[in-house]
């Protein structure tokens, strides 16, 4: 295992090692492995040791480089970042230089990092699997025969592969997670709202939230921190401070109430090894002196259904500004309906395009009452119900996800067998609560299984204490 | 739930702004049609008396002061543009010839 972000920036910061050179480091592996696995769109290489180059002379005359000094990151693809290209992995964006950068971009220059990549995502964030991609699919480091998990696969993927410690993603209803669980790395799904989304190009915008990505939950707390915080570009934006996490994350479990979620340990599609690593955690917790009870949630069990009315619904009004006007591709027409029309099924993929469809159906007279309205009255439920089993436990405990990695196209001409991928991470997002996969040993063929923990909104500090002693025990 | 219909997914398209080949028409009709269904389930539940909710936080109107601040450079925002012109987005006719 190469050096994690905590031991990289110190490193950097007391001048025993070179941000040139480590990133250099990490240049030859994305090098070496790159061809294979697919894992960015842009690797930005000159601009990485521009960078690092600035960082060493910080160093070397007494400034303080930042708390993730010469830490190499990779940024998924649908974070503006200005002049580099920022493409969603859409042809409709293809060539489209943002005229601005996205605040958490912003915020992890500001601490030293160096960004190294844009990475590949399921186009505008849809999918589980990365086979969405305009691009062609990124592959899972651990079997270049099997999807890295999606939407964010091109950023778990760089974690995995030591392309970079660090990453960061977008969650709408499991994107940070699951491909988290899928390449056996740590990813977060923070509470909505205490990381700005100004510049995450927008899919549902009551559902996305950016998070990050790293080999350890240390480092994850440490990226999370950096991060998090009020934003005046964000109106959702939380306007509390972030309460660090870093110096909490070592607190220990003793005392604390946590439960397994049954709805999300129950049903068809569950591997036996996923579901015996979620009991290997509960016993873990027990071990380092947590209680772990069960606990129903019942509308739970509905959250993928209302997902797929709520998600395609805003991503329909979202991706109406794709309209070959401003910006990205365009296609002529004989007026600018015509032009709008045939620019949108030129740069769409088949994906966006089902959700569009799906959104626009269920937002139509007639249906609107039927599917969004009854949605969003099942999303108050799954509130109430989570609000009611959070009275009794600290935290939650779930699989992150039902499978391990899939083989590419086993999934890819049933869009519903897809969307059953993100069952157990959909009902976090719906709520606006936190949610984190840590790796818990492996399942079929090998591979990395994850396990997740829910906490409830802001409670990323039990989160965080939970993960980091499931780390220590896995 | 009544079935899908071709006809439904063409309107759909045209309020979507897409411009859908048959093949592709086809193709949604049959798997909107399956997502629909599995969407179908949360009419089961009994929502009466239960409000919507839109958004997870209670969202206020984020108000702040009326002063004027840099805004995006009008040069490199157009020069990404399929077409500008004078400082403006060029597109083709909206209005019906007279």
């Amino acid at each position: 295992m190469s050096a994690t972000a905590l031991q990289v920036a110190a490193a950097v910061r007391e001048g025993s090692r070179s941000a040139r050179e480590v990133v250099d480091e990490h240049l030859a592996t994305i090098e070496a492995r790159e061809d294979e696995l697919h894992a960015c769109n842009l690797v930005t290489a000159d601009a990485a040791r521009a960078a690092a180059d600035s960082i060493d002379a910080a160093v070397r005359r007494g400034d303080d480089p930042g708390p993730l000094a010469g830490v190499p990151i990779a940024l998924k693809d649908n974070l503006c970042t200005r002049g580099v290209p920022t493409t969603c992995s859409s042809r409709i964006l293809e060539g489209w230089e943002p005229p601005y950068t996205a605040t958490v971009v912003e915020r992890v220059l500001a601490a030293g990092a160096i960004p190294v990549a844009k990475t590949n995502l399921d186009e505008f964030a849809m999918g589980s699997s990365t086979e969405n991609s305009a691009f062609g699919p990124t592959r899972n480091p651990h079997d270049p025969s099997r999807v890295p998990g999606g939407s964010s696969g091109g950023s778990a993927a760089a974690v995995a592969a030591g392309y970079a410690p660090l990453a960061l993603g977008s969650d709408t209803g499991g994107s940070i997670r699951q491909p988290a669980a899928l390449c056996g790395v740590v990813g977060v799904k923070p509470t909505y709202g205490i990381v700005s989304r100004y510049g995450l190009i927008a899919f549902a915008s009551s559902l996305d939230q950016i998070g990050p990505f790293a080999t350890t939950v240390s480092d994850a707390a440490l990226l999370l921190d950096v991060v998090a915080g009020h934003d005046r570009m964000d109106s959702t934006s939380i306007d509390a401070p972030h309460e660090p996490l870093l110096p909490v994350v070592d607190r220990g479990v003793e005392g604390l109430r946590i439960a397994l979620v049954d709805e999300l340990v129950e049903g068809d599609g569950f591997q036996p090894e996923v579901l015996d690593a979620v009991d290997r955690a509960a016993r873990a917790l027990e071990k380092a002196g947590a209680t772990v009870d069960r606990v129903s949630v019942p509308s739970a069990r509905y959250g993928l259904s209302a997902y797929y009315v709520i998600a395609p619904a805003e991503a329909s009004s979202n991706l109406a500004r794709y309209d070959g006007v401003r910006y990205g591709l365009r296609v002529a027409g004989e007026d600018v309906a015509a032009m709008n029309a045939r620019t949108r099924d030129a740069g769409f993929g088949p994906e966006v395009k089902r959700r569009i469809m799906l959104g626009t159906y269920a937002l139509s007279a007639g249906y609107y009452d039927a599917f969004y309205g009854q949605a969003q009255r099942v999303r108050t439920l799954i509130i109430r119900d989570f609000a009611r089993a959070y009275e009794q436990y600290d935290a939650l405990l779930s699989p992150t996800s039902p499978t391990v990695a899939f083989e590419l196209g086993a999934r890819a001409a049933d869009p519903l067998a897809m969307y059953l991928s993100d069952v157990c991470t959909i009902p976090t997002n719906l709520a606006g609560h936190a949610a984190m996969s840590v790796p818990y040993g492996t399942g079929e063929g090998g591979l990395p299984v994850g396990v997740q923990v829910l906490a409830p909104a802001l409670g990323e500090a039990v989160m965080f204490r939970v993960a980091r002693v499931l780390e220590e025990s896995a | 739930m009544s079935r899908l219909t071709r006809a439904d997914v063409e309107h759909v398209a045209t309020l979507a702004r897409l411009a859908l080949t048959d093949e592709e028409i086809e193709h949604f009709t049959a798997q909107l049609e399956v997502i629909l269904e599995h969407a179908a389930q949360i009419a089961t539940l009994d929502t009466h008396d239960v409000p919507p909710t839109a958004h997870p936080l209670p969202l206020v109107n984020v108000l702040r002061a009326d002063e004027v601040r840099p805004s995006l450079p009008r040069d490199e925002v157009l020069a990404m543009a399929p077409a500008a012109e004078d400082g403006r987005f060029r597109v083709p006719r909206i209005l019906d010839a007279p």
